[in-house]
């Protein structure tokens, strides 16, 4: 389908307003990153702020044991591709359902994604819908996983 | 304050109360009830792994330990384990364990896992109506001890001592129709 210039600056205008609020799931709130300036044949960073609410921890990107979900960022729409996702170092935390301690993120933490911009990318304004997968627990139970879903605004030049 | 904002101050509040209910700490309301404060536990119909329907209308007569869990709680795998030996060690006295699966995938992922753990109880699998009949199970384990009339003696929200199950048992085994 085509998107006509002026529907794609109306759109981008709409989800920008949207993108700015922080978005919460559960115990997991997500601001997300400020507008984003791509430029065509280079690389640029979003930032995404999660917070989760105290008392709980989500399992890391990469947990110590098979049973338990990861933490997933995903990105869809929009001309950027990605280039790489940097989660924060996980912490090994000791609970007392876990006889060995498990790799797990607490508190506020960023999670940064490196995008590149295709040569051919269109230019002007683009929304990109990111996807924030988790599974959280406390000291003495756990939550179902949820997923927080929230916008990046893009302008590429 | 125009008339639109003020307009939204309710929604806006109806937002943030229901963010704030929503993967709220879980409150162990454990304390065993008397045999008068008793409630029903909602009866449901779930297939186990074998494909036969379980109602829990059917256990009407034996003490009853139901436990919500999911493959991906790593509470619940503490108890599995507890519940196998109640199991084994009270099956003869009018004691079951029932094990209701919160997986969204299904048997597909806690086939296996039931499997892998040998577990010596009924599981079945959870459908949104057993969830909705039990007040929406959001934190896991959550576990109800029920009488051998079907009443509801104790509920365990997270990870609570076997030694608690244990005398919650004990207690409705020896009592024998405790809640007359």
């Amino acid at each position: 389908m085509r998107v006509s210039s002026f529907a794609r600056h109306w759109l981008a205008a709409l989800a920008c307003g949207a993108g700015l609020l922080a978005q919460t799931a559960g115990v997991v709130t997500v601001a997300p990153p400020p507008k984003l300036t791509a430029r065509r044949g280079a690389e640029a960073e979003a930032k995404v702020r999660v917070q989760l609410r105290d008392g709980y921890h989500v399992n890391s990107n990469t947990p110590s044991e098979d049973y338990l979900i990861p933490l997933r960022l995903t990105w869809s729409g929009g001309p950027l591709e990605v280039a790489g996702i940097v989660y924060p170092k996980p912490v090994l935390e000791k609970y007392s359902f876990s006889p060995q301690p498990i790799s797990v993120f607490t508190g506020d933490f960023d999670i940064v994604t490196r995008f590149r911009t295709p040569a051919n990318a269109p230019g002007g304004p683009a929304i990109l819908a990111g996807k924030l997968r988790y599974q959280a627990c406390n000291h003495n139970s756990c939550l179902p996983p949820k997923t927080v879903e929230f916008r990046l605004s893009v302008s590429v030049q | 304050m125009t008339r639109f904002t003020a307009g939204l101050m309710p929604v806006c509040a109806a937002a943030l109360a229901l963010a704030g209910c929503s993967g709220s700490p879980p409150v162990n309301a454990g304390a065993p009830k008397g045999a008068k404060e008793r409630k029903k536990a909602p009866d449901f119909a779930l297939k186990d792994s074998t494909g036969q329907t379980v109602r829990l209308s059917d256990y009407k007569g034996k003490v009853v330990l139901l436990n919500f869990w999911a493959t991906w709680c790593g509470p619940c795998k503490i108890e599995i384990p507890w519940f196998m030996e109640f199991e084994q060690k009270y099956k003869d006295r009018g004691f079951a364990v029932l094990g209701v699966a919160m997986d969204d995938e299904g048997w597909e992922i806690v086939k296996p896992y039931v499997e892998r753990l040998k577990v010596n109880y009924r599981v079945m699998v959870a459908t949104e109506e057993v969830d909705n009949a039990y007040g929406g199970v959001e934190s896991l384990p959550t576990s109800y001890v029920i009488d051998r009339d079907g009443n509801v003696v104790s509920r365990h929200v997270g990870l609570v001592s076997r030694s608690i199950y244990e005398q919650e048992i004990e207690d409705l085994l020896e009592s024998g129709r405790a809640s007359k």
